[in-house]
């Protein structure tokens, strides 16, 4: 018996309202089949007719296609439980959503220099992107660094390095993001010390480090230890966040890299929660309050083309964050319910032909991200596909989310676009496909062994083979790679070159910082740090400690590695 | 003379510390279904690492996918690091994200010819096919 038919028996006056209704819907199934019938006598353009990810969409949607859920259970109102139409009660019309755009090339001093910029622009938060010597824990001048000093990021070593950075940048006023995983817990180390040094209490710093290892051996592998001590120091940071950086996130538990490498998005919104799930369940293990630090879990997102998809993945992933976090983890505090993320436009759309294009690619992709209910957005440039982006087109890509923001009007009210039949059948498609998707990894032992058996990273190769697969048989068209190509040959823009003389600078830098620390306290730092990375000790404070006597960012990754080991991938295609 | 029968065989190398193999696995697995014999090394490996297991597996081509901007250091090395061991007959080819002008510098260096981002991978299977019967002898 439904909730109506409870509440209508004895209601005569009711009875009859529950009349109607029946009479409406078998009119309007009535009216659908005849729909369908004349619809299927037409001659459909050549064309998929499904999203990006695969999944089949259909001519019409209705009321028929809305599950059984009720409105107050699926939906309700913003802010409130089940957070479906956002994570605040006012949303955009009390706050805008954080223009955060990636940055970093070159040495601190440069990308000091663009933040400064960027900052002048109207951008209001910082988001720093590093080298790949840093993501991966070696110093400039290590030999395994040749050649990839400050040149997809900024190389940061050491404190002295990340003191330069935010020279000028007031810390306690700006929120930073900071974009690592394997040695996060280093690099935000040196991030608390260069506040100090700015006389600015970890307790006032607002931002996020990454710091979500599973999706790196998953999908952007830029790991150093394996799984077991990698999450050890995650859940280390989470139990120091909780008692000294109240306004801090120590994760940001990522699905953009797993979509970039090839995911759809019902994998991404599935892949990525599971993460947060496992990091939740770790932390619980350890003894922590589930209350005590899921409020500062946040999340991160990727805005790929199709735009119905997308926005239903955001509310999806709030609705299921909700729920499990409350029914099954046990949180009474409503804030460790609330899912809060970031997003970013997907890189991996971007075409190098036509370079332009990219611009209505981005723009098309951050309204979705704005609909979906976003925290915070970074815009990819047009020439990313090319090499880092000029100045040009960085301010282009912040423009387009002002021009999202002041002119389109989507932020007049909130979750727009709830209530849509096809958005709303969507959101529930999603989240049941994720919940499969859980199931699935549940019956594999977990996400660590997944990850060990390189499930994960298998079905993620899978789909990115399948999309490839159908951009190359010209069914999934791509404007200016594979239709509309005239004009792809001669495009061709201006890009952004870092100077090989960085290297050089950077390396001696490192020269000189060694030669003027205190060889003593540095030794015996990383010695203390070693003995209480073999026992349970929280490592925060002593990574701190290395940090403040300007061990470098290789050092103390030796100090722990020498402890952990390293991790091996599995090797596949 | 070649025999027609047969495999090019492929290293697919991710060198530098670099983690974005989608490509890569793209390439390998399309590769490999063109009939090729493909090895994949796996990440972050060092050019004396690829040469090395260039030699030992005793391949016609090796095939690097870079997007870390370190292209110009890591091919030319590979180059001369396969050079070096008697290997000059090695085709070195590759893709990621290389701005033109790198591109015609490499090519001069040595270096075969370079994909971007968008390239079909009927173009990068034909390339190494029309390498290969071009060589003589292998």
């Amino acid at each position: 018996m439904s909730t109506i038919e409870k509440e209508a028996s004895g209601s005569s006056e009711l009875l009859v309202l529950l009349r109607e209704q029946e009479a409406e819907l078998s009119e309007l199934r009535e009216r659908l089949s005849r729909w369908e019938q004349s619809y299927a006598q037409a001659q459909e353009r050549d064309s998929l007719f499904s999203t990006v990810s695969g999944r089949e969409i259909k001519p019409l949607y209705t009321p028929l296609d809305r599950s059984a859920s009720q409105y107050q259970d699926a939906l309700g109102f913003p802010g409130e439980y089940p957070f479906t139409r956002g994570p605040y009660s006012t949303m955009y019309r009390t706050r805008l959503w954080t223009k955060r755009q990636f940055a970093g090339f070159g040495t601190a001093k440069e990308t000091n220099e663009r933040y400064k910029y960027l900052l002048k622009q109207g951008q209001t938060g910082l988001s720093v992107a590093f080298d790949f010597p840093t993501l991966m824990g070696f110093d400039s001048d290590h030999p395994r660094s040749l050649g990839e000093v400050g040149v997809c990021g900024v190389a940061i070593s050491s404190l002295h390095d990340m003191e330069r950075l935010f020279e000028g940048i007031p810390l306690n006023e700006v929120s930073v993001s900071m974009t690592i995983n394997g040695p996060a817990i280093i690099l935000f180390c040196f991030y608390v010390a260069a506040a100090e040094k700015q006389g600015v209490s970890p307790r006032v710093l607002r931002g996020t480090v990454q710091n979500d290892i599973l999706k790196e051996y998953q999908a952007q592998h830029a790991w150093i230890f394996p799984p077991e001590p990698a999450i050890r120091c995650i859940v280390d940071m989470f139990e120091w966040c909780s008692e000294n950086t109240p306004n801090y996130n120590p994760i940001s538990i990522s699905g953009y890299h797993i979509r970039e490498a090839g995911a759809t998005a019902s994998q991404e919104l599935a892949f990525t929660l599971r993460n947060g799930f496992e990091y939740v369940e770790r932390a619980i293990a350890r003894g922590l309050d589930v209350d005590s630090f899921s409020p500062h879990l946040s999340f991160f997102f990727d805005v790929h083309n199709d735009f119905f998809e997308e926005i239903a993945k955001f509310r999806a992933a709030r609705r299921i964050w909700a729920r499990m976090m409350r029914e099954k983890y046990q949180a009474k505090n409503p804030e460790s319910w609330r899912l809060r993320t970031h997003a970013q436009t997907a890189g991996v759309t971007l075409t190098a032909q036509q370079p332009e294009n990219n611009i209505v690619r981005v723009a098309y992709q951050a309204m979705a991200a704005a609909l979906g209910g976003t925290q915070s957005l970074h815009t990819n440039s047009m020439d990313e596909t090319l090499a880092l982006p000029t100045e040009k087109s960085v301010r282009i890509a912040l423009r387009t989310q002002q021009v999202l923001a002041f002119e389109s009007g989507v932020t007049n009210t909130i979750d727009p676009l709830a209530g849509s039949y096809f958005l709303e059948a969507l959101t529930d498609e999603l989240e049941r496909d994720a919940l499969a998707i859980f199931e699935e990894i549940d019956c594999l032992g977990g996400v660590v062994p997944a990850i060990e058996e390189g499930w994960f990273q298998r079905e993620i190769s899978m789909s990115a083979m399948l999309q490839q697969r159908e951009v190359e048989a010209g069914d999934r068209v791509v404007v200016g790679v594979n239709r509309f190509t005239e004009g792809s040959e001669e495009d061709e823009i201006e890009t952004l070159r870092i100077d090989p003389v960085i290297e050089e600078s950077q390396v001696a830098q490192m020269a000189d910082l060694r030669a003027h620390r205190d060889p003593e306290a540095v030794e015996r730092r990383l010695r203390e740090l070693q003995e209480s990375s073999r026992t349970g000790e929280n490592l925060v404070p002593r990574i701190l400690e290395c940090a403040r006597v300007y061990c470098t960012l290789y050092e103390i990754r030796r100090a722990m590695e020498d402890v952990f080991d390293s991790y091996k991938e599995p090797v596949f295609f | 003379m070649l025999n027609i029968d047969q495999k090019i065989r492929v290293l697919v190398a991710k060198p530098g510390l670099d983690g974005h193999d989608r490509g890569a696995k793209v390439i390998a697995s399309a590769l490999r279904d063109a009939g090729f014999e493909v090895i994949y090394t796996g990440l972050h490996q060092t050019p004396e690492m690829i040469v090395n297991a260039a030699v030992q597996e005793d391949v016609h081509v090796v095939a690097m996918s870079i997007l870390s901007g370190a292209h110009m250091t890591l091919f030319p090395k590979v180059r001369e690091l396969l050079d070096g061991a008697g290997a000059n007959r090695i085709l070195l080819t590759g893709g990621g994200i290389i701005p033109v002008e790198d591109i015609e510098a490499l090519e001069s260096q040595g270096v075969g010819r370079l994909f971007g981002p968008g390239t079909p991978t009927t173009e990068v299977i034909d390339y190494i096919q029309n390498w290969f019967v071009g060589q003589d002898t292998f």
